[in-house]
């Protein structure tokens, strides 16, 4: 097993299980940093992939941003120590859930992936060092610099969807402060 | 990776871990004299030559302590919080260079994992502060979030204008592009905002909004005592070293200085070592001067200030590259706005009045207006 194959299932393993515990657990301050330790997983499997930037991204909207909202937002809640309520929807949810998983694994089925041998590999067992770096090198010819790649596409393709984005985001903040200014009349 | 690679790699963690200690230690005593020259005091004076190892003692006494806890505390949570708040602080060294080719790795995205990585800690500071079941923990805690996620927007925004003159978010490029002029001269207003929104997400003074003593005492870390009171100490020091050299290699051009060759690597350490030291005194100076903030000044100054200005600034850094103009037409714009805006904070600190608040408290309703 290469290292980087072990270094994939202990991710996989704790993110599956960081996953299950946000839904399980009782204490919902805790499911809360189950949360954020199951993000620092999936970044760290896009890491694996190749994808630095995306890890990034990652790291610093979902665990640095959202992560920190929903844990307010738990603070902010009151009687927040008598614990994460169940309620009718988990047929629902099992519904829901099932079907995600399936489209998944439809769309990782059926995508041509990039083999080893498309990405100029030699793969020499019993030399991890060298196919740690052949790996790197392969992907960089195959892919890029994967952040100019990125930006590439963000600011010359899909500019417009970008800018709507923005435009989207910019109505939502405006919308919360809308909703959170005093009345004058009040103060 | 090879074992010898592996090796090494481990001995460099180790060598970071060690040195980050030590500097810790000298800040320390660097701060207290620093501030007792100020006040005129002496500082720390007994404990070996110049009070040089008070902070030794002070370790050991911290160690020694008794660690209590109270009975209400979710331990798990509890001991986890002074490590999710340590871990990212030293993550980020892995690749901040001291010198040409002196960094554990060299990232291509170095600048972009240094922020997604210190924002992490804002988690250890809220969880504490929840972990702990006191009010004025939890006070604190939300004060930091608040604070924290604040000015980390006008912080990565003054980095962006950086990168973008840089044209790389590896620190090394961002380092060798200053071989020229230093960014602090083209960028200066990138320079102010970095400085301030820096030195609030450190949660220093005048910006210690989160453990205001006065105010919540001590915030999220006011049950904590002994070695685990140590970690939240540790991890706020060498967070002051690493926003001052991250300043340093941003802006003031690193190990780089004019007629000294950055070639020779323990040079380029001792220039690159007495830029940050001189940054961190500015920290220091800071300190002893200024008051605290109010929160409410605190959350205007980092919305309604630093954030358009670094929004400026990357609009003024992007017309610059776009268009081609020549270096010092930027420093001058950048120098233009910087003085405007100051005239006009401290014209309007001047004459506005101070805002009165009224403070609601939250009375239950008495159960007959309830019943009709």
């Amino acid at each position: 097993m290469l290292p980087l194959d072990i270094a994939f299932w202990v991710m996989a393993a704790v993110g599956v299980a960081t996953a299950l515990a946000v839904v399980m657990e009782k204490d919902i301050f805790r499911a809360a940093l189950f949360l954020v330790v199951s993000f620092l997983v999936v970044a760290g499997i896009f890491v694996l992939l190749n994808a630095e930037f995306l890890a990034m991204v990652q790291v610093l909207v979902y665990v640095g941003a959202i992560s920190i909202l929903i844990i307010f937002a738990i603070m902010l809640t009151r009687n927040a120590h008598e614990g994460n309520p169940f309620n009718s929807f988990q047929l629902p949810a099992l519904v829901l859930s099932t079907m995600m998983l399936a489209a998944i694994a439809f769309v990782a089925v059926n995508t041509e992936w990039h083999d080893w041998d498309q990405l100029g590999l030699q793969v020499l067992p019993g030399d991890s060092g060298e196919v740690f770096s052949a790996t790197e090198q392969g992907i960089k010819n195959v892919f890029g610099n994967t952040t100019q790649v990125i930006a590439r596409l963000l600011m010359r393709d899909f500019v417009l969807p970008m800018e709507a984005a923005s435009v989207v985001l910019l109505a939502a903040v405006i919308g919360a402060l809308a909703l959170v200014r005093e009345n004058e009349g009040e103060a | 990776m090879s074992a010898l690679e592996t090796l090494l790699l481990v001995l460099a963690i180790f060598g970071v871990l060690t040195g980050l200690s030590v500097i810790v230690l000298s800040l320390i005593w660097l701060e207290r004299k620093f501030l007792g020259r100020m006040q005129m005091r002496m500082g720390p004076m007994h404990v070996g030559p110049f009070g040089l190892l008070q902070p030794v003692a002070d370790a050991v006494k911290l160690m020694a302590k008794e660690d209590l806890l109270s009975s209400l505390v979710d331990r798990v949570v509890y001991w986890v919080a002074p490590l999710a708040v340590f871990v990212p602080t030293f993550m980020i060294w892995v690749t901040i260079p001291v010198a040409r080719d002196l960094v554990i790795r060299n990232l291509d995205m170095g600048l972009f994992y240094i922020i997604a990585f210190s924002v992490l800690s804002i988690v250890g500071l809220v969880t504490a502060g929840w972990a702990s079941s006191n009010k004025y923990a939890v006070l604190g805690g939300f004060r930091a979030a608040a604070q924290l996620v604040s000015y980390e927007i006008p912080l990565i925004l003054a980095v962006l204008g950086v990168a973008m003159l840089a044209q790389s978010m590896n620190l090394e490029e961002v380092v060798n592009s200053q071989s020229t002029v230093v960014y602090a001269l083209v960028q200066p207003l990138g320079l102010v905002i970095f400085f301030i929104a820096g030195l609030a997400e450190l949660g220093r003074t005048p910006f210690d909004i989160h453990p205001a003593e006065s105010e919540v005492v001590g915030g999220p870390f006011v049950e904590y005592s002994g070695a685990h009171w140590a970690v939240f100490f540790l991890a706020e020091y060498i967070n002051t070293f690493a926003i001052a050299a991250l300043t340093v290699l941003l802006f003031l051009g690193g190990w780089l200085f004019p007629g000294i060759s950055g070639d020779v690597s323990a040079l380029g350490v001792l220039v690159f070592l007495v830029k940050t030291y001189l940054v961190i005194l500015v920290v220091f100076w800071i300190r002893g001067t200024y008051p605290r903030l109010r929160i409410d000044q605190l959350m205007s100054l980092g919305w309604k200030v630093l954030v358009p200005l670094a929004l400026v600034n990357v609009v003024i850094t992007a017309s610059y590259m776009f268009y081609g103009w020549s270096a010092w037409s930027l420093s001058l714009m950048s120098l233009a706005i910087l003085g405007a805006a100051i005239w006009g904070l401290s014209k309007r600190m001047r004459t506005a009045p101070t805002p009165e608040y009224t403070v609601k408290l939250y009375v239950p309703a008495p159960e007959a207006s309830n019943a009709g």
